[in-house]
């Protein structure tokens, strides 16, 4: 290791903070990591103020780990701020690759969003028709909140981002394998990933991965996992039950299909897959076994809300990205 | 200026691309919307070519096969028929209008009939106006 220590900060946009917990679920690493780095900014581990990071020179930390995508205009200007500052920015998780789940909010308007959450909600008190403001005067003194966007970005549709960790989250041993390859290109003895590299996931698809028995698939009726009891050697699509594991990149170790919960296609697109949601109703229309259309829209009746389960992470990673209602 | 729908056809190779040549060496008068790619199966019309489109600014997306029954890979058609009302499912739920994208069966025969079909989707599309897709993509990225 270098004598200077490595910089590094670690932030959150319009995330859970499910990312941040990953990162400490490392274990003991994140003692060598402590180690081997100053932690310049971590919002929910450490202390660390956005003026701290407006004081540094650019390109003054080595890594940006971000996990979150851009609701409002906080996660925007930070996470520029830090792509400033930083030599590799690293986008971490679902919800930084893709949108991830706050993204499934693109199917929905602004305006029905505020609506649902601040007017027309059986939990408000009756006559409370308050809806926050980004500027609001409080006894004569200005409050200010962040903007609400329109929609959600993923990270590269607002920064330049150079590397990407999926998974919601990112599985602890591969989080500490992106760690180490970016420690070991930092500090010279590997060559960095090329730009733009999905590391801490494989080149495949989850099936590939997936231990359970495969053949010819055909379905005459789809199942939600609770409503079936479930052969668990069998693959869980051919038993009806709804799985995003052919569309998905593998990485993960196959967890959810190995409990027996069908893969929710948390690390994305497979390798070269441009819209996973289209692979997956692909994958899906292809198994139903029946040759008359009345019958294939009886068998997508059980299939309740695809595209909400096909786009779970990636709403704002698909093709349209959001809602275009007018 | 009247708005030009700009179509975008995927049409198999063996029936229905054939029925539009028909169209055109029976010399029949049809809206110039369409712009056509030739398939070779209404299978190989993968959803994410629809979105494609959509997203490239296609207003509208037209899809030909054979009939059922009638396909040269024996039941190609079949899969793109199971593949239409899912993928008609998710464009309704990304807010895409229901004229804009159109599964229809043209045989070799059916000159006639795939220029009617174009002449319909043309004006159903012309109705709606251009997809907003596109532009709503762009201004995304210029004003959050």
């Amino acid at each position: 290791m270098a004598d200077k220590k490595l910089q590094l900060a670690i932030y959150w946009g319009a995330a859970c903070g499910g990312c941040d917990v990953s990162i400490l679920d490392t274990n003991e690493f994140i003692l060598d990591v402590d180690k081997a780095a100053d932690v310049r900014l971590w919002p929910i581990a450490a202390d660390g103020k956005y003026a701290d990071v407006e004081a540094m020179d650019d390109g003054e930390l080595d890594v940006t780990i971000m996990s979150g995508g851009v609701r409002n205009s906080e996660n925007e200007h930070i996470a520029k701020l830090l792509r400033q500052k930083s030599k590799i920015f690293v986008a971490y998780g679902s919800c930084a690759y893709m949108g991830g789940i706050p993204a499934l909010a693109n199917l929905v308007p602004r305006d029905e969003i505020f609506t649902r959450a601040y007017l027309d909600n059986p939990s408000i008190e009756p006559g409370n028709q308050t809806i926050p403001k980004p500027e609001t005067k409080v006894n004569g003194y200005d409050l200010n909140i962040p903007d609400f966007y329109k929609r959600v970005y993923k990270l590269d549709q607002v920064i330049d981002v150079d590397y990407y960790v999926p998974g919601c989250p990112p599985q602890p041993d591969q989080c500490k394998a992106a760690i180490l390859a970016l420690v070991a290109a930092l500090t010279g003895q590997a060559d960095p990933p090329p730009k733009g590299a999905v590391v801490g996931a494989f080149e495949r698809n989850l099936c590939d991965d997936c231990e359970r028995e495969k053949s010819e698939k055909k379905i005459s009726r789809f199942y939600r996992p609770w409503e079936i009891m479930q052969d668990p050697k069998q693959c869980l699509m051919e038993q009806g039950i709804l799985c995003a594991g052919s569309a998905t990149r593998s990485g993960c170790g196959v967890r959810c299909p190995n409990s027996g919960i069908p893969c929710r296609g948390c690390y994305g697109p497979a390798p070269n897959v441009l819209d996973q949601g289209a692979k997956l109703l692909s994958a899906v229309s292809s198994i139903i076994d029946s040759q008359d259309p009345a019958e294939i829209d009886e068998i997508l009746e059980t299939l309740p809300d695809f595209t909400s389960f096909a786009n779970r992470y990636g709403v704002a990673a698909s093709l349209l990205q959001r809602s275009h209602r007018q | 200026m009247t708005f030009e729908p700009k179509i975008v056809g995927f049409l198999c190779n063996w029936c229905s691309y054939t029925g539009a040549d028909l169209a055109g060496t029976s010399r029949i008068h049809y809206a110039p919307n369409v712009s056509v790619i030739r398939v070779m199966c209404s299978a190989r019309i993968d959803p994410t070519f629809v979105l494609k489109a959509l997203a490239d600014g296609a207003d509208g997306v037209l899809i030909c096969g054979c009939h059922p029954g009638d396909c040269h890979y024996t039941e190609g058609n079949y899969k793109m028929m199971r593949r239409f009302p899912l993928l008609k499912k998710l464009l309704a739920d990304y807010g895409i209008e229901n004229d804009r994208v159109r599964l229809e069966w043209v045989s070799a025969s059916e000159g006639q009939r795939f220029a009617d079909v174009v002449n319909d989707m043309t004006e159903r599309v012309r109705a709606l106006g251009p997809s907003p897709v596109k532009m709503d993509l762009a201004t995304d990225m210029a004003e959050r």
